[in-house]
């Protein structure tokens, strides 16, 4: 099951980077998001996995489909010079990936070569997680609100119709 | 099965997504891979949440699903902004900033 799960988030994530039609990366990424929610359950998540089919896979994936519907999917021409970014990302992310495969290998964690520490009954719930939320993490709960509010008004103020408004000075 | 393997497959999602950020020119791809970079950063929080046998990891997971729910939509409003103003889809294009 982890073998399945992994590959399919991989290679949903290898979709995302190499699919040209940005519409075809959105669904793609779906894939990634619930495959990455079965690695979650496997790991006792379960309030994490199904938040993340809901609001990740569900709502968030709609925003970016009405998004690239709305844009139009524009493609990356290919023959276009990738400039030097463009030539040394790829090379980049290999030497990070092997750097992170060799910190993790040469690691001192020796809990990591375990299935993790005993877990009572109720690990994962969403008792336990509201729990959590509700009295060791009421500030970064209560932050994170404050934040959703700040990021629907911001988003409100970006993207409305300012035609036959007067300009605010705003760019 | 071993926490180490969650955290390998991890390592290669923030990888591929680092790699994504730095050739694809198209901002809403961009914003895509940089989702697979923070559930990167997720699946490595809960596999030590696992670890440890402790819920606080999951919290932290949680919360930085807000944070890209909010990255989500502030950088969604402004790829609909530039496409408002006829500007063009790109972030190569998009230097003025640069000085």
């Amino acid at each position: 099951m982890f073998f399945v799960a992994a590959a399919l988030a991989l290679a949903g994530a290898f979709g995302v980077v190499v699919l040209r039609n940005p519409f075809y990366s959105v669904l793609s990424l779906v894939v990634h998001l619930i495959a990455l929610a079965i690695l979650f359950l496997l790991l006792h998540a379960q309030f994490i996995a199904a938040a993340q089919v809901v609001v990740y896979a569900g709502a968030v994936m709609v925003l970016y489909v009405f998004v690239v519907a709305y844009v139009g999917g524009v493609e990356d021409d290919r023959d276009r010079d990738p400039g030097v970014v463009g030539q040394l990302g790829p090379l980049f992310a290999l030497f990070l990936a092997v750097e992170l495969v060799i910190a993790l290998l040469g690691t001192g964690l020796s809990a990591l070569d375990t299935g993790g520490a005993e877990i009572e009954a109720g690990f994962g719930s969403p008792a336990e997680i509201g729990e959590l939320l509700l009295r060791k993490m009421l500030v970064p709960f209560e932050a994170a609100s404050f934040l959703l509010l700040v990021a629907a008004v911001g988003a409100v103020v970006l993207a409305r119709k300012r035609r036959g408004l007067p300009d605010e000075g705003i760019v | 099965m071993d926490v180490a393997w969650f955290l390998v497959v991890s390592a290669l999602i923030f990888c591929i997504g680092a790699a994504g950020v730095l050739t694809r020119r198209n901002p809403l791809v961009v914003l895509l891979c940089l989702e697979l970079m923070l559930n990167a950063g997720n699946l490595a929080l809960i596999s030590f949440s696992r670890m440890h046998g402790s819920g606080d990891g999951q919290i932290f997971a949680l919360i930085v699903m807000v944070i890209a729910a909010c990255e989500v939509v502030v950088g969604l409003g402004l790829i609909v902004g530039m496409y408002r103003r006829r500007l063009p889809v790109d972030v190569d294009a998009m230097s003025e900033l640069r000085g």
